[in-house]
Protein backbone atom coordinates (compact mmCIF):
# COMPACT_ATOMS: atom_id res chain seq x y z
CA UNK A 1 0.00 0.00 0.00
CA UNK A 2 2.65 2.52 1.01
CA UNK A 3 4.95 1.60 -1.90
CA UNK A 4 2.13 1.95 -4.37
CA UNK A 5 1.25 5.31 -2.91
CA UNK A 6 4.75 6.73 -3.12
CA UNK A 7 5.14 5.41 -6.67
CA UNK A 8 2.08 7.20 -7.97
CA UNK A 9 3.21 10.32 -6.14
CA UNK A 10 6.69 10.32 -7.69
CA UNK A 11 5.28 10.14 -11.21
CA UNK A 12 2.77 12.91 -10.49
CA UNK A 13 3.24 16.08 -12.53
CA UNK A 14 3.92 19.32 -10.65
CA UNK A 15 0.92 21.05 -12.24
CA UNK A 16 -2.45 19.60 -13.17
CA UNK A 17 -2.89 18.85 -16.91
CA UNK A 18 -5.53 21.56 -17.25
CA UNK A 19 -3.16 24.28 -16.02
CA UNK A 20 -0.52 23.06 -18.47
CA UNK A 21 -2.86 23.32 -21.45
CA UNK A 22 -4.03 26.78 -20.39
CA UNK A 23 -0.49 28.08 -20.01
CA UNK A 24 0.52 26.63 -23.38
CA UNK A 25 -2.43 28.27 -25.14
CA UNK A 26 -1.72 31.63 -23.51
CA UNK A 27 1.93 31.36 -24.51
CA UNK A 28 1.12 30.79 -28.18
CA UNK A 29 -1.49 33.54 -28.27
CA UNK A 30 1.03 36.03 -26.85
CA UNK A 31 3.67 34.82 -29.33
CA UNK A 32 1.15 35.25 -32.17
CA UNK A 33 0.36 38.81 -31.13
CA UNK A 34 4.07 39.66 -31.02
CA UNK A 35 4.76 38.22 -34.47
CA UNK A 36 1.75 39.94 -36.00
CA UNK A 37 2.59 43.35 -34.56
CA UNK A 38 6.21 43.03 -35.65
CA UNK A 39 5.27 42.36 -39.27
CA UNK A 40 2.67 45.10 -39.16
CA UNK A 41 4.98 47.82 -37.81
CA UNK A 42 7.62 46.82 -40.37
CA UNK A 43 5.12 47.59 -43.11
CA UNK A 44 4.18 50.91 -41.60
CA UNK A 45 7.74 52.14 -41.14
CA UNK A 46 8.75 53.87 -44.38
CA UNK A 47 12.48 53.36 -44.51
CA UNK A 48 12.92 50.72 -41.81
CA UNK A 49 15.81 51.04 -39.38
CA UNK A 50 18.30 51.90 -42.13
CA UNK A 51 16.39 55.06 -42.96
CA UNK A 52 16.19 56.02 -39.31
CA UNK A 53 19.97 55.90 -38.95
CA UNK A 54 20.37 58.12 -42.01
CA UNK A 55 17.81 60.61 -40.66
CA UNK A 56 19.57 60.65 -37.32
CA UNK A 57 22.63 62.28 -38.86
CA UNK A 58 20.63 65.11 -40.47
CA UNK A 59 18.67 65.63 -37.24
CA UNK A 60 21.79 65.78 -35.08
CA UNK A 61 23.46 68.15 -37.51
CA UNK A 62 20.54 70.58 -37.27
CA UNK A 63 20.51 70.56 -33.47
CA UNK A 64 24.24 71.11 -32.96
CA UNK A 65 25.91 73.09 -31.63
CA UNK A 66 23.39 74.11 -28.96
CA UNK A 67 22.98 77.83 -28.47
CA UNK A 68 23.84 78.42 -24.83
CA UNK A 69 23.35 82.17 -25.04
CA UNK A 70 19.61 81.66 -24.43
CA UNK A 71 20.28 80.00 -21.06
CA UNK A 72 19.38 83.08 -18.95
CA UNK A 73 16.02 83.44 -20.70
CA UNK A 74 14.91 79.83 -20.21
CA UNK A 75 15.66 79.57 -16.51
CA UNK A 76 12.41 81.20 -15.61
CA UNK A 77 10.41 78.69 -17.65
CA UNK A 78 12.32 75.78 -16.17
CA UNK A 79 11.61 77.00 -12.65
CA UNK A 80 7.97 77.36 -13.63
CA UNK A 81 7.91 73.72 -14.73
CA UNK A 82 9.43 72.61 -11.43
CA UNK A 83 6.95 74.73 -9.51
CA UNK A 84 4.07 73.21 -11.47
CA UNK A 85 5.30 69.75 -10.63
CA UNK A 86 5.76 70.62 -6.94
CA UNK A 87 2.32 72.16 -6.56
CA UNK A 88 0.57 69.38 -8.49
CA UNK A 89 2.40 66.63 -6.59
CA UNK A 90 1.61 68.24 -3.24
CA UNK A 91 -2.09 68.63 -3.96
CA UNK A 92 -2.27 65.10 -5.33
CA UNK A 93 -0.42 63.71 -2.29
CA UNK A 94 -2.98 65.29 0.05
CA UNK A 95 -6.03 64.24 -1.96
CA UNK A 96 -4.60 60.75 -2.33
CA UNK A 97 -4.86 59.95 1.37
CA UNK A 98 -8.65 59.66 1.67
CA UNK A 99 -9.00 58.13 -1.79
CA UNK A 100 -6.32 55.51 -1.15
CA UNK A 101 -7.85 54.57 2.21
CA UNK A 102 -11.32 54.29 0.70
CA UNK A 103 -10.05 52.11 -2.13
CA UNK A 104 -8.11 49.72 0.14
CA UNK A 105 -10.14 46.59 0.70
CA UNK A 106 -8.70 45.81 4.12
CA UNK A 107 -9.65 49.21 5.59
CA UNK A 108 -12.87 50.05 3.76
CA UNK A 109 -14.98 47.07 4.65
CA UNK A 110 -18.10 48.80 3.35
CA UNK A 111 -18.19 47.20 -0.10
CA UNK A 112 -20.19 49.83 -2.07
CA UNK A 113 -17.91 52.64 -0.92
CA UNK A 114 -14.87 50.60 -1.90
CA UNK A 115 -16.22 49.82 -5.37
CA UNK A 116 -17.25 53.43 -6.04
CA UNK A 117 -13.80 54.80 -5.16
CA UNK A 118 -12.04 52.03 -7.09
CA UNK A 119 -14.12 52.69 -10.21
CA UNK A 120 -13.60 56.44 -9.94
CA UNK A 121 -9.84 56.00 -9.70
CA UNK A 122 -9.79 53.55 -12.60
CA UNK A 123 -11.70 56.04 -14.75
CA UNK A 124 -9.27 58.78 -13.74
CA UNK A 125 -6.35 56.64 -14.81
CA UNK A 126 -7.76 55.88 -18.25
CA UNK A 127 -7.55 59.57 -19.26
CA UNK A 128 -4.12 60.26 -20.80
CA UNK A 129 -2.29 63.26 -19.35
CA UNK A 130 -2.16 64.96 -22.75
CA UNK A 131 -5.93 64.77 -23.09
CA UNK A 132 -6.29 66.27 -19.60
CA UNK A 133 -3.98 69.13 -20.58
CA UNK A 134 -5.86 69.79 -23.81
CA UNK A 135 -9.17 69.86 -21.91
CA UNK A 136 -7.92 72.19 -19.17
CA UNK A 137 -6.14 74.49 -21.64
CA UNK A 138 -9.42 74.64 -23.54
CA UNK A 139 -11.27 75.53 -20.33
CA UNK A 140 -8.80 77.98 -18.75
CA UNK A 141 -6.63 79.16 -21.62
CA UNK A 142 -2.89 78.80 -22.17
CA UNK A 143 -0.85 79.00 -18.96
CA UNK A 144 0.43 77.37 -15.82
CA UNK A 145 -2.94 76.84 -14.13
CA UNK A 146 -4.36 74.26 -16.59
CA UNK A 147 -0.98 72.53 -16.45
CA UNK A 148 -1.16 72.19 -12.69
CA UNK A 149 -4.71 70.86 -12.88
CA UNK A 150 -3.81 68.30 -15.52
CA UNK A 151 -0.77 67.13 -13.56
CA UNK A 152 -2.77 66.93 -10.32
CA UNK A 153 -5.47 64.74 -11.82
CA UNK A 154 -2.90 62.65 -13.65
CA UNK A 155 -0.74 62.00 -10.59
CA UNK A 156 -3.73 61.48 -8.33
CA UNK A 157 -4.71 58.49 -10.47
CA UNK A 158 -1.30 56.87 -10.18
CA UNK A 159 -0.63 57.75 -6.53
CA UNK A 160 -3.97 56.65 -5.11
CA UNK A 161 -3.68 53.31 -6.88
CA UNK A 162 -0.11 52.62 -5.73
CA UNK A 163 -0.77 53.77 -2.18
CA UNK A 164 -3.99 51.81 -1.80
CA UNK A 165 -2.00 48.74 -2.79
CA UNK A 166 0.60 49.59 -0.15
CA UNK A 167 -2.19 49.92 2.39
CA UNK A 168 -3.59 46.54 1.42
CA UNK A 169 -0.26 44.89 2.21
CA UNK A 170 0.22 46.27 5.76
CA UNK A 171 0.34 44.18 8.91
CA UNK A 172 -3.24 44.21 10.23
CA UNK A 173 -2.28 43.10 13.76
CA UNK A 174 -1.53 46.57 15.18
CA UNK A 175 -4.77 47.86 13.68
CA UNK A 176 -6.66 45.17 15.53
CA UNK A 177 -4.88 46.09 18.77
CA UNK A 178 -5.78 49.77 18.42
CA UNK A 179 -9.37 48.88 17.67
CA UNK A 180 -9.44 46.55 20.67
CA UNK A 181 -8.19 49.34 22.93
CA UNK A 182 -11.13 51.57 22.06
CA UNK A 183 -9.59 53.77 19.37
CA UNK A 184 -11.89 55.26 16.73
CA UNK A 185 -11.33 54.93 12.98
CA UNK A 186 -9.12 58.02 12.72
CA UNK A 187 -7.00 57.03 15.69
CA UNK A 188 -6.58 53.49 14.36
CA UNK A 189 -5.48 54.83 10.97
CA UNK A 190 -3.19 57.47 12.40
CA UNK A 191 -1.52 55.25 14.97
CA UNK A 192 -1.17 51.93 13.24
CA UNK A 193 -1.60 52.48 9.50
CA UNK A 194 0.27 55.75 8.90
CA UNK A 195 3.57 54.63 10.49
CA UNK A 196 3.49 51.48 8.38
CA UNK A 197 3.00 53.23 5.05
CA UNK A 198 4.87 56.50 5.65
CA UNK A 199 8.17 55.39 4.02
CA UNK A 200 6.51 53.98 0.91
CA UNK A 201 4.20 56.98 0.75
CA UNK A 202 7.13 59.40 0.66
CA UNK A 203 8.98 57.26 -1.82
CA UNK A 204 5.97 57.04 -4.16
CA UNK A 205 5.29 60.78 -3.90
CA UNK A 206 8.90 61.47 -4.91
CA UNK A 207 8.57 59.04 -7.79
CA UNK A 208 5.40 60.73 -9.00
CA UNK A 209 7.15 64.09 -8.65
CA UNK A 210 9.84 62.88 -11.05
CA UNK A 211 7.20 61.70 -13.49
CA UNK A 212 5.47 65.06 -13.17
CA UNK A 213 8.62 67.00 -14.15
CA UNK A 214 8.84 65.01 -17.37
CA UNK A 215 5.12 65.05 -17.99
CA UNK A 216 4.93 68.82 -17.50
CA UNK A 217 7.42 69.27 -20.35
CA UNK A 218 5.12 67.36 -22.67
CA UNK A 219 2.03 69.15 -21.33
CA UNK A 220 3.75 72.50 -21.94
CA UNK A 221 3.81 71.67 -25.63
CA UNK A 222 0.03 71.80 -25.80
CA UNK A 223 -0.06 75.15 -24.02
CA UNK A 224 0.03 74.19 -20.37
CA UNK A 225 2.88 76.56 -19.41
CA UNK A 226 6.45 75.99 -18.30
CA UNK A 227 9.50 74.93 -20.26
CA UNK A 228 7.48 72.75 -22.64
CA UNK A 229 5.72 75.80 -23.98
CA UNK A 230 9.06 77.52 -24.68
CA UNK A 231 10.51 74.38 -26.24
CA UNK A 232 7.50 74.12 -28.51
CA UNK A 233 7.89 77.73 -29.67
CA UNK A 234 11.54 77.20 -30.61
CA UNK A 235 10.76 73.98 -32.44
CA UNK A 236 7.95 75.69 -34.37
CA UNK A 237 10.36 78.32 -35.66
CA UNK A 238 12.98 75.69 -36.52
CA UNK A 239 15.28 77.14 -33.87
CA UNK A 240 16.96 73.79 -33.31
CA UNK A 241 20.16 74.99 -31.55
CA UNK A 242 17.96 76.84 -29.04
CA UNK A 243 15.72 73.79 -28.64
CA UNK A 244 18.81 71.68 -28.02
CA UNK A 245 19.85 73.94 -25.14
CA UNK A 246 16.41 73.52 -23.61
CA UNK A 247 16.58 69.75 -24.01
CA UNK A 248 19.96 69.68 -22.26
CA UNK A 249 18.62 71.83 -19.42
CA UNK A 250 15.61 69.52 -18.99
CA UNK A 251 17.88 66.49 -19.06
CA UNK A 252 20.18 67.95 -16.40
CA UNK A 253 17.25 68.99 -14.21
CA UNK A 254 15.64 65.56 -14.36
CA UNK A 255 18.96 63.92 -13.48
CA UNK A 256 19.53 66.23 -10.52
CA UNK A 257 16.01 65.73 -9.19
CA UNK A 258 16.29 61.98 -9.56
CA UNK A 259 19.57 62.03 -7.72
CA UNK A 260 18.14 64.06 -4.85
CA UNK A 261 15.00 61.96 -4.50
CA UNK A 262 17.06 58.77 -4.59
CA UNK A 263 19.12 60.10 -1.68
CA UNK A 264 15.97 60.94 0.27
CA UNK A 265 14.56 57.50 -0.46
CA UNK A 266 17.71 55.76 0.74
CA UNK A 267 17.61 57.73 3.97
CA UNK A 268 14.00 56.67 4.55
CA UNK A 269 14.01 52.95 3.92
CA UNK B 1 -18.52 40.74 36.25
CA UNK B 2 -18.82 38.98 32.91
CA UNK B 3 -21.78 36.75 32.29
CA UNK B 4 -22.43 34.54 29.24
CA UNK B 5 -26.11 33.61 29.01
CA UNK B 6 -26.93 30.96 26.41
CA UNK B 7 -24.38 32.55 24.10
CA UNK B 8 -24.00 31.04 20.65
CA UNK B 9 -21.97 32.19 17.68
CA UNK B 10 -22.29 30.98 14.12
CA UNK B 11 -19.68 32.33 11.66
CA UNK B 12 -20.94 33.52 8.27
CA UNK B 13 -19.64 30.31 6.68
CA UNK B 14 -21.80 28.23 9.00
CA UNK B 15 -19.10 27.13 11.49
CA UNK B 16 -20.42 27.07 15.03
CA UNK B 17 -17.79 28.88 17.07
CA UNK B 18 -19.75 28.86 20.36
CA UNK B 19 -22.65 26.65 21.40
CA UNK B 20 -24.95 27.67 24.22
CA UNK B 21 -22.29 29.00 26.59
CA UNK B 22 -23.27 29.77 30.20
CA UNK B 23 -20.38 31.10 32.22
CA UNK B 24 -20.05 33.72 34.94
CA UNK B 25 -16.66 35.28 35.61
CA UNK B 26 -16.32 37.16 38.87
CA UNK B 27 -14.28 40.29 39.47
CA UNK B 28 -10.63 39.69 40.22
CA UNK B 29 -10.53 36.12 38.95
CA UNK B 30 -7.63 34.74 36.92
CA UNK B 31 -9.29 32.36 34.47
CA UNK B 32 -7.46 30.17 31.99
CA UNK B 33 -9.32 28.75 29.01
CA UNK B 34 -7.92 25.51 27.65
CA UNK B 35 -8.91 23.34 24.72
CA UNK B 36 -7.59 21.91 21.50
CA UNK B 37 -7.00 24.05 18.45
CA UNK B 38 -10.37 25.02 16.99
CA UNK B 39 -12.22 24.45 20.27
CA UNK B 40 -13.45 28.05 20.31
CA UNK B 41 -11.10 29.66 22.85
CA UNK B 42 -10.37 32.70 20.70
CA UNK B 43 -14.02 33.03 19.74
CA UNK B 44 -14.97 33.00 23.43
CA UNK B 45 -12.43 35.63 24.43
CA UNK B 46 -12.99 37.87 21.40
CA UNK B 47 -16.72 37.93 22.06
CA UNK B 48 -16.08 39.80 25.30
CA UNK B 49 -14.62 42.86 23.54
CA UNK B 50 -16.77 42.31 20.46
CA UNK B 51 -13.97 41.63 17.99
CA UNK B 52 -16.48 38.95 17.04
CA UNK B 53 -20.20 39.19 17.69
CA UNK B 54 -22.19 36.27 19.10
CA UNK B 55 -25.34 35.54 17.15
CA UNK B 56 -27.55 34.41 20.02
CA UNK B 57 -27.97 34.74 23.77
CA UNK B 58 -26.77 37.68 25.83
CA UNK B 59 -23.37 38.66 27.13
CA UNK B 60 -23.28 40.93 30.16
CA UNK B 61 -20.26 42.99 31.14
CA UNK B 62 -20.95 44.83 34.39
CA UNK B 63 -24.65 43.97 33.96
CA UNK B 64 -24.86 45.60 30.53
CA UNK B 65 -25.68 43.48 27.49
CA UNK B 66 -22.86 44.30 25.10
CA UNK B 67 -24.15 42.42 22.06
CA UNK B 68 -26.08 45.44 20.78
CA UNK B 69 -23.25 47.91 21.39
CA UNK B 70 -22.22 50.11 18.48
CA UNK B 71 -19.96 53.12 17.90
CA UNK B 72 -19.31 55.07 21.08
CA UNK B 73 -20.67 52.39 23.42
CA UNK B 74 -18.52 49.77 21.77
CA UNK B 75 -15.41 51.92 22.11
CA UNK B 76 -16.26 52.53 25.76
CA UNK B 77 -16.54 48.78 26.32
CA UNK B 78 -13.18 48.21 24.61
CA UNK B 79 -11.57 50.90 26.75
CA UNK B 80 -12.66 48.90 29.78
CA UNK B 81 -11.58 45.52 28.37
CA UNK B 82 -7.91 45.42 27.39
CA UNK B 83 -6.42 42.78 25.14
CA UNK B 84 -3.06 41.05 24.72
CA UNK B 85 -2.27 39.11 21.55
CA UNK B 86 -0.13 36.17 20.55
CA UNK B 87 1.82 38.32 18.07
CA UNK B 88 2.10 41.31 20.46
CA UNK B 89 0.52 43.50 17.75
CA UNK B 90 2.78 46.48 18.34
CA UNK B 91 3.38 49.06 15.63
CA UNK B 92 6.85 47.89 14.64
CA UNK B 93 8.23 51.11 13.20
CA UNK B 94 7.05 53.20 16.15
CA UNK B 95 8.95 53.57 19.40
CA UNK B 96 8.04 51.77 22.60
CA UNK B 97 6.75 54.88 24.39
CA UNK B 98 4.33 55.80 21.62
CA UNK B 99 3.16 52.20 21.43
CA UNK B 100 2.40 52.24 25.14
CA UNK B 101 0.69 55.65 24.99
CA UNK B 102 -1.59 54.22 22.31
CA UNK B 103 -3.27 52.47 25.24
CA UNK B 104 -4.77 55.89 26.05
CA UNK B 105 -6.52 56.23 22.66
CA UNK B 106 -9.91 55.27 24.02
CA UNK B 107 -9.59 57.94 26.73
CA UNK B 108 -8.23 60.66 24.44
CA UNK B 109 -9.95 62.91 21.89
CA UNK B 110 -9.15 62.36 18.22
CA UNK B 111 -7.32 65.66 17.67
CA UNK B 112 -5.35 65.45 20.90
CA UNK B 113 -4.16 61.96 20.07
CA UNK B 114 -3.28 62.86 16.48
CA UNK B 115 -1.10 65.74 17.64
CA UNK B 116 0.36 63.65 20.50
CA UNK B 117 -1.07 66.02 23.11
CA UNK B 118 -1.05 63.57 25.98
CA UNK B 119 -1.36 64.91 29.49
CA UNK B 120 1.53 64.73 31.97
CA UNK B 121 -0.44 62.11 33.90
CA UNK B 122 -0.88 59.92 30.82
CA UNK B 123 2.83 60.05 30.06
CA UNK B 124 3.73 59.32 33.66
CA UNK B 125 1.29 56.42 33.67
CA UNK B 126 2.78 54.99 30.47
CA UNK B 127 6.32 55.28 31.79
CA UNK B 128 5.39 53.83 35.15
CA UNK B 129 3.79 50.83 33.44
CA UNK B 130 6.97 50.25 31.48
CA UNK B 131 8.86 50.12 34.76
CA UNK B 132 6.32 47.64 36.12
CA UNK B 133 7.32 45.16 33.43
CA UNK B 134 11.01 46.19 33.68
CA UNK B 135 11.39 47.42 30.14
CA UNK B 136 11.78 51.15 30.79
CA UNK B 137 15.32 51.26 29.40
CA UNK B 138 13.89 50.52 25.93
CA UNK B 139 11.47 53.44 26.04
CA UNK B 140 12.80 55.12 22.88
CA UNK B 141 13.72 51.97 20.96
CA UNK B 142 11.69 51.03 17.95
CA UNK B 143 9.38 48.13 18.74
CA UNK B 144 10.92 45.90 16.06
CA UNK B 145 14.31 46.15 17.80
CA UNK B 146 12.96 44.17 20.77
CA UNK B 147 12.86 40.42 21.35
CA UNK B 148 9.53 38.61 21.46
CA UNK B 149 9.40 38.53 25.25
CA UNK B 150 10.27 42.22 25.46
CA UNK B 151 7.58 43.06 22.90
CA UNK B 152 5.01 41.12 24.90
CA UNK B 153 6.02 43.06 28.02
CA UNK B 154 5.54 46.31 26.10
CA UNK B 155 2.11 45.12 25.07
CA UNK B 156 1.32 44.41 28.73
CA UNK B 157 2.42 47.96 29.55
CA UNK B 158 0.17 49.21 26.75
CA UNK B 159 -2.83 47.35 28.09
CA UNK B 160 -2.11 48.59 31.65
CA UNK B 161 -1.96 52.17 30.35
CA UNK B 162 -5.48 51.66 29.15
CA UNK B 163 -6.42 51.24 32.87
CA UNK B 164 -8.79 48.39 32.04
CA UNK B 165 -11.07 46.56 34.41
CA UNK B 166 -10.61 43.33 32.46
CA UNK B 167 -7.69 41.90 30.53
CA UNK B 168 -8.11 39.31 27.79
CA UNK B 169 -5.02 37.48 26.59
CA UNK B 170 -5.25 35.24 23.54
CA UNK B 171 -2.34 32.77 23.61
CA UNK B 172 0.06 35.39 25.01
CA UNK B 173 2.99 32.99 25.26
CA UNK B 174 2.49 30.76 22.22
CA UNK B 175 5.36 32.45 20.35
CA UNK B 176 7.79 32.50 23.28
CA UNK B 177 10.34 30.07 24.72
CA UNK B 178 9.63 28.39 28.11
CA UNK B 179 11.53 30.78 30.45
CA UNK B 180 10.13 33.86 28.71
CA UNK B 181 6.65 32.34 28.77
CA UNK B 182 6.83 31.94 32.53
CA UNK B 183 8.12 35.49 32.91
CA UNK B 184 5.17 36.89 30.93
CA UNK B 185 2.64 34.76 32.82
CA UNK B 186 4.18 35.87 36.11
CA UNK B 187 3.69 39.53 35.14
CA UNK B 188 0.07 38.87 34.18
CA UNK B 189 -0.60 37.10 37.44
CA UNK B 190 1.10 39.84 39.47
CA UNK B 191 -0.99 42.52 37.78
CA UNK B 192 -4.13 40.51 38.37
CA UNK B 193 -3.38 40.32 42.09
CA UNK B 194 -2.00 43.84 42.61
CA UNK B 195 -4.54 45.79 40.53
CA UNK B 196 -7.44 43.37 40.95
CA UNK B 197 -7.91 43.23 37.17
CA UNK B 198 -10.05 40.29 36.08
CA UNK B 199 -7.87 38.32 33.68
CA UNK B 200 -8.89 35.72 31.11
CA UNK B 201 -6.09 33.89 29.34
CA UNK B 202 -6.19 31.36 26.51
CA UNK B 203 -3.48 28.77 26.82
CA UNK B 204 -2.96 25.39 25.38
CA UNK B 205 -0.19 24.29 27.73
CA UNK B 206 -1.78 22.36 30.57
CA UNK B 207 1.12 22.70 33.01
CA UNK B 208 1.00 26.50 32.68
CA UNK B 209 -2.77 26.51 33.05
CA UNK B 210 -2.47 24.58 36.33
CA UNK B 211 0.38 26.75 37.59
CA UNK B 212 -1.19 30.18 37.04
CA UNK B 213 -4.96 29.78 36.93
CA UNK B 214 -7.41 30.31 39.81
CA UNK B 215 -10.04 28.71 37.67
CA UNK B 216 -9.91 26.65 34.51
CA UNK B 217 -12.54 26.51 31.79
CA UNK B 218 -12.19 23.66 29.31
CA UNK B 219 -13.67 23.95 25.85
CA UNK B 220 -14.30 21.44 23.10
CA UNK B 221 -16.04 22.02 19.78
CA UNK B 222 -17.54 25.34 20.88
CA UNK B 223 -18.84 24.05 24.20
CA UNK B 224 -17.72 24.46 27.79
CA UNK B 225 -16.93 20.92 28.93
CA UNK B 226 -15.20 21.75 32.20
CA UNK B 227 -15.37 24.65 34.63
CA UNK B 228 -13.77 24.54 38.05
CA UNK B 229 -11.02 25.76 40.36
CA UNK B 230 -7.49 24.95 39.23
CA UNK B 231 -6.92 23.03 42.46
CA UNK B 232 -9.47 20.41 41.39
CA UNK B 233 -7.85 19.83 38.03
CA UNK B 234 -5.71 16.80 37.29
CA UNK B 235 -4.21 15.30 34.15
CA UNK B 236 -7.34 13.19 33.96
CA UNK B 237 -9.46 16.36 33.63
CA UNK B 238 -7.36 17.47 30.68
CA UNK B 239 -7.70 14.10 29.03
CA UNK B 240 -11.45 14.54 29.29
CA UNK B 241 -11.33 18.08 27.88
CA UNK B 242 -9.02 17.13 25.03
CA UNK B 243 -10.71 13.80 24.40
CA UNK B 244 -7.33 12.08 24.16
CA UNK B 245 -4.32 11.29 26.29
CA UNK B 246 -1.84 14.04 27.24
CA UNK B 247 1.23 14.41 25.04
CA UNK B 248 4.64 16.01 25.35
CA UNK B 249 3.63 19.08 23.31
CA UNK B 250 0.71 19.86 25.62
CA UNK B 251 3.32 20.89 28.17
CA UNK B 252 5.41 24.05 28.09
CA UNK B 253 7.88 22.78 30.66
CA UNK B 254 10.62 24.89 32.25
CA UNK B 255 8.54 25.72 35.32
CA UNK B 256 10.05 28.43 37.46
CA UNK B 257 11.73 27.29 40.65
N1 LIG C 1 -13.58 34.17 11.00
C1 LIG C 1 -13.99 32.88 11.00
N2 LIG C 1 -14.82 32.44 10.05
C2 LIG C 1 -15.24 31.16 10.04
N3 LIG C 1 -14.89 30.25 10.95
C3 LIG C 1 -14.07 30.62 11.92
C4 LIG C 1 -13.56 31.97 11.99
N4 LIG C 1 -12.76 32.06 13.07
C5 LIG C 1 -12.75 30.84 13.64
N5 LIG C 1 -13.54 29.98 12.96
C6 LIG C 1 -13.82 28.58 13.30
O1 LIG C 1 -14.42 28.54 14.58
C7 LIG C 1 -13.90 27.46 15.34
C8 LIG C 1 -13.30 27.98 16.63
O2 LIG C 1 -12.16 28.76 16.31
P1 LIG C 1 -11.25 29.51 17.39
O3 LIG C 1 -10.30 30.37 16.64
O4 LIG C 1 -12.13 30.16 18.37
O5 LIG C 1 -10.50 28.29 18.06
P2 LIG C 1 -9.31 28.28 19.12
O6 LIG C 1 -9.73 27.41 20.23
O7 LIG C 1 -8.92 29.67 19.45
O8 LIG C 1 -8.18 27.56 18.32
P3 LIG C 1 -6.58 27.83 18.31
O9 LIG C 1 -6.02 27.14 19.51
O10 LIG C 1 -6.14 27.17 17.05
O11 LIG C 1 -6.38 29.29 18.32
C9 LIG C 1 -12.92 26.74 14.46
O12 LIG C 1 -13.56 25.65 13.88
C10 LIG C 1 -12.56 27.75 13.41
O13 LIG C 1 -12.25 27.12 12.21
MG1 LIG D 1 -7.18 30.84 19.04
Amino acid sequence: MTTKNSLTQSSMPLYPAKTKIQVTIIFFVVLGIYTFSMIWTQDEMVGGFGGALGNMYTVIEKFFPPNFTILPTIWKAMMQTIQMAIIATTIAAILTVPLAVLSAQNITTLKPLYYITRTFLNLLRTIPDLVLAVIFVGLFGVGVFPGILALTVFSLGILAKLISETIESVDMNPLEAMRASGGNVFQVIWYSLVPQIAPQFTSLVLYVFEINIRASVVLGMVGAGGIGLVLNQHLKFYNYPNAMTIIIVIFATVLIIEFISNKIREALL
Amino acid sequence: MIEFKNVGLVYPNGTEGLKNINVKINDGEFVVIVGLSGAGKSTFIRSINRLVTPTSGSLLVDNEDILKHKGKNLRKLRTKVGMIFQNYNLVKRTNVFKNVLAGRLGHTGTLRSIFNLYSKEDKALAYNNLTRVNIEEKVYNRADELSGGQQQRVSIARVLTQTPKYILADEPVASLDPPTSHQVMTYLKKINKEDNITTIVNLHFIDMAMEYADRIIGMRAGEVVFDGPASEVTEKTFEEIYGRSIREDDLRGGAQE
